[in-house]
């Protein structure tokens, strides 16, 4: 079983990242189960969503406190919330800035992960270049596919279109790709303004 | 068609499916997007020839559905928490007057202090209500439940809640196996109302019942809840032979070949249990699971049957009788009269804590080495506890408990779970 936590700020589309995810999974024939983290959700307010991946039923219900790979749709986050909590040893961290792991604070951390686990995107930026909001799920999610090997981006882009029809489903799919191809690259995507 | 949804759109649906002609509901959270999905659809035309009714309220709600269901309609509501405990006189009315209403719990704990997250609190408090209570297990489980309840109220002219675990199910995304309109409209029969207000054939319902006749009429709805024990098995098989999946019944077995020790379980916590069932039979440890499907009415014989042979029961259970203890647990042991078995009361997740496997192995080794005291409590903060048991009894203007409480956590609530 594979495991995802989602961190982000309520408004930017936390919960729907973790059903999109778990929709591409389903597409790939496997089993998924996401889920929100059962909070009074608010625009702002620190929104955890779940996803869990599997080649049989899936019965577990607790939240995921070991996760395979987290998701950090905020960095802002970074500094209130223990978004590494649990996180496994050879997991995999995907972080939504244009920053360097040592402005984030983070990269003495970072380090003790195997090389390629740990991956900025400034995905915030890729939205509002092809979606033209700073919504980071979909991008993010193009990344995560490519950092991880887990899902094909074409599962992940047919997912994005369940969720977003029409010219939002363009820029969220080109932004997915955008991000799929800066993270497949050497240098982590650092063009364009820091995102916090 | 296999399809990767949320629970609530699974449900709505589902429910679509079985042909309503009356949807009433008031939104409340963890509900919600059932009633939101039940909405869309007939807008959208998916559902055909359903009115749906907006109304100002849960009480309102249910009084609708009443008045919908009298004059013949098929009827469906969904509510949760605090709208349940609105509508209560309705809920004993609709089966007071035997009224096949289906209505969906989001189950969700009942304030103060407000919480919104899932327990079974609710249900619990309109259990001795009339209706019959069917507790889904998985989102599968909850979309097949609601066609199997249309079937079940029409048949016994009884009103039935299908519960499904607040935000655990209803906002859970899963793959979900849903049915065609071809097999529903094979396994379900149009409506034919056992009592219809008819202004061509006028009659009332309702109508009061004094000493002389009160107890005969109670007693007959006493036994339609019995008659339901085995309806629930004969619907079950009957959905099986149509749609192949062994959803509903009146509970699940899992691993109880040879267990020593039974867990009695309701809903969807059951899948986490199985799960660590699975690791303690893999360390030589003969343990099983019964997940309860229908609360009410109780099984008792077919229970007290199937625990046979079990030296120790673990209930575990969302929800909790102040001043008394288990509920759930009280109906396992009126099962278990008179035989010597160990019954252990646990009170788990309430108000939405997290339920994990590391909770559940440290409570199953204790409950193997003959530790754990009764009523337990899975996972409460004793330290917290006592400490403001201290500062209650040592100032009588202490404050209000909740508030004191979460000042004393303070930052834990960053955490994850």
């Amino acid at each position: 079983m594979f495991q995802v936590r989602l961190h982000g700020r309520g408004g930017q589309g936390v919960v729907t990242a973790a059903e999109m995810l778990s929709i591409a999974a389903f597409i790939e024939d496997k089993h998924a189960q996401a889920f929100p983290s059962f909070g009074s959700e608010r625009t702002g307010a620190a929104v955890v969503s779940y996803c869990r991946i599997d080649d049989k039923e899936i019965r577990l219900r607790e939240p995921i406190l070991e996760p395979d790979a987290v998701i950090i749709q905020d960095p802002t986050l970074l500094h209130s919330v223990d978004v590494f909590q649990g996180l496994k040893n050879d997991g995999y961290i995907l972080i939504n800035t244009g920053r360097g792991l040592a402005e984030l604070g983070i990269a003495e951390f970072a380090a003790r992960f195997s090389k390629g686990h740990v991956r900025q995107i400034g995905a915030s930026e890729l939205a509002s270049k092809h979606v033209g909001r700073p919504l980071p799920n979909a991008a993010l999610l193009g990344a995560f596919a490519a950092i991880t090997g887990l899902l094909h981006i074409a599962s992940v882009e047919r997912a994005i279109r369940t969720k977003f029809a029409g010219q939002v489903g363009d820029g969220n799919v080109a932004a997915a790709r955008a991000a799929f191809a800066a993270a497949k690259g050497v240098e982590p995507a650092t063009t364009g303004a820091p995102s916090c | 068609m296999l399809k990767q949804i949320e629970g609530s759109r699974a449900v709505a649906e589902a429910v679509g499916l079985c042909r309503p002609e009356v949807i009433c509901a008031y939104p409340i959270s963890p509900q919600t997007h059932i009633v939101e999905g039940c909405a869309e659809l007939i807008r959208a035309g998916t559902i055909q020839h359903c009115e749906f009714i907006n109304v100002e309220s849960e009480f309102a709600a249910l009084s609708v559905a009443i008045g919908a269901s009298a004059a013949g309609a098929r009827t469906y509501t969904a509510t949760a928490s605090q709208g349940l405990l609105f509508m209560a006189e309705a809920v004993y009315n609709a089966a007071g007057l035997g009224l096949p209403i289906v209505m969906t719990i989001g189950n969700r704990a009942i304030g103060a202090p407000i919480n919104i997250w899932n327990d079974h609190s609710d249900s619990m408090a309109l259990r001795d209500a009339g209706w019959i209570q069917l507790h889904a297990e998985t989102n599968q489980e909850a979309a097949d439940l609601h066609i199997q309840a249309f079937k079940l109220a029409e048949r016994l002219s009884t009103p039935v809640m299908v519960c499904m675990d607040g935000f655990i199910l209803t906002h859970a995304y899963e793959r979900i196996a849903m049915p065609d309109q071809a097999q529903v409209d094979a396994f379900l029969p149009s409506y034919q109302p056992r009592q219809v207000l008819d202004p061509a054939d006028p009659y009332s319902i309702g109508a009061m019942v004094g000493p002389e006749a009160f107890m005969e009429v109670r007693y007959l709805a006493h036994d339609k809840l019995l008659q339901a024990l085995s309806v629930i098995p004969e619907i079950q098989q009957e959905f099986k032979e149509i749609f192949g999946r062994e959803s509903g019944g009146l509970f699940h077995r899992y691993r109880l070949e040879d267990a020593e020790t039974v867990v009695v379980t309701m809903g969807s916590l059951a899948g986490t249990v199985k799960d660590m069932v699975d690791e303690r039979r893999a360390d030589g440890v003969r343990i099983g699971v019964i997940t309860l499907c229908s609360y009410r009415p109780f099984p008792l014989d077919a229970l007290r049957r199937a625990l046979q042979g079990a030296a120790k029961v673990i209930v575990l259970e969302k929800s909790l009788a102040l001043g008394f203890g288990g509920v759930l647990a009280t109906d396992v042991r009126m099962a278990l009269h008179g035989v010597d078995t160990l019954v252990h009361t646990v009170i788990a997740g309430l108000g939405g804590r997290p339920i994990t496997r590391k909770s559940l192995a440290r409570l199953f080794g204790r409950v193997e080495r003959g530790e754990l005291k009764d009523p337990h409590f899975l996972d409460l903060d004793l330290d917290l506890v006592r400490r403001e048991i201290d500062n209650q009894r040592n100032q009588i203007t202490a404050g209000p408990i909740a508030e004191n409480i979460l000042r004393d956590i303070g930052p834990r609530a960053t955490k994850v779970g």
